[in-house]
């Protein structure tokens, strides 16, 4: 579990292949090839939303979907992001952004600050069963949702905070508390005890340590987390739909009902826009992102 | 005069809250799940008629989708201990549960003091709401699932004749396959296709069948030759539906408002969509009863229950809410827009169309029956519902099959 | 070890364990109490509310009685072999690829992989589009001139539960291949080097030292994908609803219905169970394989 770090950092490491050959032997024919090809299977899909999303209605009827649009219209997007319906309430996504947004601060935010504490303490303040706390912890991350959903309703209704956006961030919380906390504690642990010694001897406390030591030197780690919080709550869809009400639909969910109950004719266009809007945060933020991206998605995966 | 209207209702808004007496008006949040064009229009009566009449505010809360998923967001809030005001709920056994555990308000004073009794017209839609003696609910509307509607477009191009009955229906599908239609649409919705099986049983099978099976739970009844007939033109149907690839019932039935299809098996509430697409009954389209076999119809309906609050004014305001919702007016309003029937047997509907009038007449003889929302639990209903969808999308099981399963399914309910 | 040393008396280590409560309440409560919790309740008659009124494993009888569930784990059957088989080749190939020295290496990395951005209700309406009979890729091909071509999976019971997996896999191969490259990165060099002067070829390197050598991380690859499967919802609700007919329903999507719209949640937690059961099956080998082998090394 320990070596962690070590993951990370060998997403970064030079490949060991062979020397660069001249780009036009066979091999690099191949290998560019199928890479070419594979390149285009995963681009299609958003390409064809992109494209699907500039059209008009007739257009869509008679042309093919891979057709660039032939009179380029932003008509569906404005339609997706403000107008379309969902029940008699047509204000467009716009609501579910907004919503979305409210439940990702705060959740992104407690989520990491709890975690990177519970790592903390885990890490360089073992006490008598914490490993016993944190291996349960980890098993849960195993645990089908399915399992556990009915029961929180029953703790979120006796909080009083059932339909309410609090209660949706203590479920973000709850849910991203294991691998989070793995995260932070394989980070900590990763740190030279030199450090946590000489501050121990200087006569710095738990709190002392944590904020002045250890969360400056531990940047990176926390925009690991933040990134895999972001998008990991951004596209959740199972809490929204079972711990919000309407009003508080977040966008994936309100992006299903504005695109699988349709009145009158089904606007494709309109549906592609508002599944763009829908994928576009956290889009931006892997593209932005870029390696830190896949750092904290391996972080986030490779225990080993 | 609608100036005038608005600038009296403004002033007597803004004289409410100067004097302080604005501490009386609730918002109360409404969930339901009329969404498509025709129900729309109804909702907005209710929420006009409430706006207008009383201090309080309908706040919208139009859950979109069929009643399927729509139900477990308003049952999982009233659990979760944060209910709306009122909602939508087919009446009957989905709410016995609720009603038990004490989560709804009661509403027997107001029904009492009405005499709900003597208005509502058949009471069995009262009795439906009453638990132990106490009322729960407010019927607003009687349903009837026991319609085909056929397109007179779709007839005339395919050169034959609109038919009057299920059996010049399926006879007359080669004509409308061979003019490129679909003989019968049908959206790919469980509900939908559980809904028809319910009407294709009582006008095959008659309503002795349908209620050994239905009230008295008899398998044998079920697992009876005349059963086997149901389920044979169940996989009729089926098969006429072949190329009706649409999810929702309106776009189905916008199937058969383009003439594209011959017909479809719906509740009354489709009348509502021929309605907004400016048709007119016996001209445009034609709506048979029973299937223009067996004319009856089930007098299920919507009902809208209140979840119990902690606040008075609330309360208070719910019970006003219930008061209007069956008073004359407001039952006239919106069950012409809605397609449906009033509640109330003494109401005047001028406006009624040729189909209305046809579900009128059949209500003042008696051709009446219980629906199914009424007869068994939703677990029941969702396992039927189930092997009905399989049966449906899956053309290799045959009718004996599905009728063993079915059979088993009787035998297992309670 | 940081801190093992550290004396053990309460007072002393107070703010660790203060700092610690969330994470032991989270332990505890949510998922110790709460599965429990689900798990005694499947053993009762709860219907709209749970009640203790207990009637055996008439749930777990009725469960596998019903066809619906028995349809579900049949169609994870087939998506959780399919994902797994194609999800660990492709990644594999996709990362040896991307580990040949190659140009442009990040932005093939960057295309492979942003699909793992999106969520599962986008990647299954995106799905639903490019598979519209109408529209999609089988309006396509017969505009070529292939009048007869047929791809509808999704119109069609026998292989929906394939166009769901079509976009599974489009979503999260990319997500293993990154962490197969990460696995080939860590390979000690000098196996390559030494594999070159034995003049064994690089297929066969690949297929008997390499693989055999990347067994953590096919093992960690493995059981995210299983972790993956189980949990498969948002994916279905959105490309299908579990359409047509039953033909695409998953457990997770029996259990969410049982519940909230058969109002039946003895059934629901029974079901719920039954998934957490094979998630162990899965679970507990491993925990063994990794942990207990470590700890044996120490």
């Amino acid at each position: 579990m320990a070596n962690n770090a070590k993951t990370i950092s060998a997403s970064g490491v030079e490949p060991r292949g062979p020397k660069p050959r001249p780009m036009l032997s066979p091999r690099n024919i191949m290998i560019y090839g199928t890479l070419f090809i594979v390149a285009i299977y995963y681009a299609l899909p958003l390409y064809v939303m992109v494209v699907t999303s500039l059209k008009g209605m007739p257009e869509i009827r008679l042309g093919n979907i891979f057709a660039p649009p032939v009179e380029v219209t932003f008509e569906p997007w404005v339609k997706a992001w403000a107008e379309a319906c969902t029940g008699l309430n047509c204000n467009g996504l716009s609501q579910g952004f907004w919503n979305s947004v409210k439940i990702l601060i705060p959740s992104a935010a407690l989520s990491i600050l709890i975690a990177s504490i519970n790592g903390y303490a885990l890490a360089n303040w073992k006490f008598k069963g914490s490993e016993v706390f944190f291996t349960i912890l980890i098993f849960g991350a195993f645990v089908p949702y399915q399992v556990i959903i009915y029961p929180i309703v029953i703790i979120l209704r006796e909080l009083n905070l059932f339909g309410k956006l609090g209660g949706l961030v203590m479920v973000h919380v709850i849910f991203g508390m294991p691998i989070l906390t793995l995260l932070f504690r394989n980070y900590f642990t990763s740190l030279p005890e030199e450090l946590f010694k000489a501050a121990r001897v200087d006569g710095a406390g738990f709190w002392g340590i944590y904020f002045r030591i250890m969360l400056p030197m531990s940047l990176p780690i926390f925009v690991v987390a933040l990134i895999l919080q972001v998008t990991g709550i951004w596209n959740d869809f199972l809490f929204g739909v079972i711990y919000t009400k309407p009003d508080n639909y977040p966008m994936t969910v309100q992006l299903n009902n504005i695109v699988n109950s349709v009145q009158g004719v089904k606007e494709y266009n309109v549906n592609m826009a508002a599944t763009m809007l829908t994928g576009i945060v956290p889009l931006i933020i892997y593209f932005a992102s870029g390696k830190l991206f896949v750092r904290g998605i391996a972080a986030g995966a490779v225990k080993g | 005069m609608d100036q005038l209207k608005k600038i009296l209702i403004a002033t007597s808004a803004m004289g409410a809250m100067s004097l302080g007496s604005a501490a009386l008006a609730a918002d109360l949040e409404v969930t339901h799940w009329w969404t498509s064009g025709g129900e729309a229009a109804a909702v907005a009566e209710f929420a006009k008629a409430f706006n207008e009449k009383t201090d309080h505010n309908w706040v919208d809360g139009a859950i979109a989708g069929s009643g399927g998923t729509a139900r477990p967001i308003i049952i999982s809030r009233i659990l979760g201990g944060d209910p709306m005001a009122a909602t939508q709920l087919n009446h009957g056994r989905q709410a016995e549960e609720l009603i038990e555990a004490g989560l709804m308000l009661d509403l027997t004073d107001v029904a009492e003091a009405e005499g709900w009794r003597d208005v509502v017209h058949p009471v069995s839609l009262l009795d439906s709401c009453t638990v132990d003696g106490r009322v729960y609910c407010v019927p607003v509307n009687i349903h009837s699932w026991q319609w085909l509607w056929l397109s007179h477009q779709a007839y005339a191009d395919a050169g034959v004749d609109v038919p009057t009955n299920w059996s010049e229906f399926v006879a007359a599908a080669p004509a409308l396959e061979a003019a490129d239609k679909v003989p019968l649409a049908m959206g790919q919705q469980g509900w939908q296709t559980s809904g028809a099986f319910g009407v294709i049983n009582v006008a095959i099978g008659g309503l002795d069948l349908w209620r050994k099976i239905n009230v008295d739970k008899d398998a044998a009844a079920a697992a009876s030759p005349e059963m086997l007939e149901v389920f044979q033109a169940f996989a009729e149907a089926r098969s006429l539906s072949s190329g009706s690839n649409v999810q929702d019932w309106n776009l189905a039935t916008n199937m058969v408002i383009t003439g594209q299809a011959g017909g479809q098996i719906m509740g009354d509430w489709a009348q509502g969509e021929f309605q907004v697409a400016g048709q007119t009954a016996g001209e445009d389209y034609t709506c048979l009863p029973g299937l223009g076999v067996n004319e009856i119809i089930s007098t299920g309906g919507d009902a809208f229950y209140f979840p119990k609050t902690d606040d008075p004014e609330t309360t208070a305001a719910q019970k006003e809410l219930a008061s209007l919702m069956l008073s004359k007016e407001v039952q006239v309003a919106f069950n012409l827009k809605k397609g449906s029937l009033p509640v109330r047997g003494d109401v005047d509907l001028q406006a009624a169309n040729d189909c209305m009038r046809k579900g009128l007449d059949i209500l003042a003889k008696g051709n009446i029956m219980p629906s199914g929302d009424q007869l068994l639990t939703a677990d029941t209903s969702s396992q039927i519902e189930d092997l009905l969808v399989e049966f449906w999308s899956d053309t290799s099981m045959t009718a004996e099959m599905a009728q063993e399963r079915y059979a088993d399914i009787i035998a297992n309910a309670d | 070890m940081a801190g093992a040393k550290q004396p053990v008396r309460i007072l002393r280590n107070l703010n660790a364990k203060i700092a610690a409560l969330p994470m032991i309440a989270t332990a505890l409560v949510i998922f110790v109490g709460c599965t429990v919790w689900t798990i005694v309740h499947s053993f009762t008659k709860s219907r709209l509310l749970p009640k203790l009124e207990f009637v055996g494993f008439d749930q777990y009888e009725r469960l596998w009685s019903t066809r619906r569930w028995l349809i579900s784990i049949e169609n994870l059957a087939y998506y959780g072999i399919g994902s797994l088989v194609f999800s660990l080749t492709i990644g594999f190939l996709l990362a040896a690829l991307l580990d040949q020295k190659i140009r442009f290496e990040n932005t093939f990395r960057t295309i492979i992989l942003y699909p793992f951005a999106l969520s599962f209700i986008v990647t299954g309406l995106v799905w639903q589009w490019i598979l519209n009979p109408e529209f999609g890729i089988q309006h396509i091909v017969r505009s070529l001139g292939f009048e007869s071509f047929v791809f509808d999976p999704l119109y069609t019971p026998d292989i929906v539960i394939f166009g769901v997996l079509i976009a599974g896999l489009w979503q999260g191969t990319g997500f293993i291949m990154v962490i197969m490259l990460s696995g080939l990165r860590g390979i000690d060099g000098e196996i390559w080097k030494a594999a070159r002067i034995d003049g064994i070829p690089k297929w066969k390197t690949y297929l008997f030292i390499v693989i055999p050598m990347m067994r953590p991380t096919f093992v960690t690859a493995l059981v995210l994908i299983s972790a993956g499967i189980i949990k498969v919802y948002d994916l279905v609700v959105a490309q299908t609803n579990g359409g047509p007919g039953i033909a695409s329903e998953v457990p997770a999507k029996y259990v969410y219905d049982a519940m909230f719209r058969s109002q039946n949640l003895g059934q629901g937690f029974a079901a719920s169970t039954m998934m957490l059961l094979s998630v162990l099956v899965v679970l507990i080998p491993w925990a063994y394989l990794e942990f207990g082998g470590r700890k044996n090394g120490k």
